[in-house]
């Protein structure tokens, strides 16, 4: 015998499958987060103790890079996920509360690409 | 909202503060800073690649009494979401729901979270004469 209530069953909609897709991948960037930006805080201290010189050769060592992109790939994910739920339970305007998630995720993605371009280009020298 | 003719359950004003329910909403408002504190790690990367110049104003900007305001917190927010995130990932596993341990972990977290940033500081301080 069904579970289901019989208005679901009226309507037809089954679980789209996706719905805990949100929870596990805020999950799993906060995970990748942690032993990054452990080790970003660490290396940046002394980065940011020198001069230019030290930070583009710091940026240039290929691990560093890559541990770089992948922070921002990360962090901008991740705050895209965090604040999407913050919209959903503060804003209860609808077309507003879309309106925000939406530009957050253009301006999550804009701000990334932008990062990681900064340390392609130094990474790769100009 | 329309007819509240109907028993209501009690709002926040109601309650008394708790620890618990303050590290909660802090999570989430430390969440909110770090997002939009972001933009100074867009803002140093981008100094660095656009050369020495830019990378010197950036330096300052950062050393200065007003960048200062803004990164320390950053820094504490970040330690903070930092550890109350793992303390989450627990509560997701299952473990550590009992009144006692919550309690327990959330002072933990806050004292980490304090000491991470007072080392954070220490060592950039000992390092050179100011700006993380």
């Amino acid at each position: 015998m069904s579970m289901r209530t019989p208005l679901s069953l009226v309507r037809g909609h089954g679980s789209a499958k996706s719905g805990a897709h949100h929870w596990w991948a805020q999950r799993l960037s906060a995970i990748a987060l942690a032993p990054l930006f452990l080790w970003f805080v660490a290396s940046f201290l002394v980065v940011a103790g020198g001069d230019y010189a030290a930070a583009v050769s710091w940026v240039r060592s290929p691990l560093n890079s890559a541990l770089l992109v992948l922070l921002i790939g990360a962090m901008f994910y991740h705050a895209q996920l965090g604040m999407q739920v913050v919209f959903e339970d503060y804003i209860s305007t609808h077309w507003l509360q879309v309106a925000s998630i939406i530009l957050v995720r253009f301006l999550a993605m804009l701000l990334a690409v932008v990062s990681i371009s900064a340390v392609l280009s130094v990474a790769w020298g100009s | 909202m329309g007819n509240i003719d109907r028993p209501l359950s009690p709002h926040l004003q109601i309650y008394r503060p708790q620890l618990t329910a303050a590290l909660s909403i802090l999570h989430r408002a430390s969440g909110v800073f770090l997002a939009i504190g972001s933009l100074q790690l867009v803002y140093w990367l981008n100094a660095l690649a656009q050369g020495p110049d830019s990378y010197a104003q950036a330096q300052a900007i950062f050393g200065s009494p007003v960048g200062q305001l803004i990164l320390l917190p950053w820094v504490l927010a970040l330690f903070y979401h930092l550890c109350n995130g793992i303390r989450h990932l627990f509560w997701d596993m299952g473990l550590g729901f009992e009144i006692t341990s919550v309690y327990a972990s959330g002072k933990l977290v806050v004292v980490a979270a304090v000491v991470l940033t007072l080392i954070t500081y220490g060592v950039a301080y000992s390092m050179q004469g100011g700006a993380v």
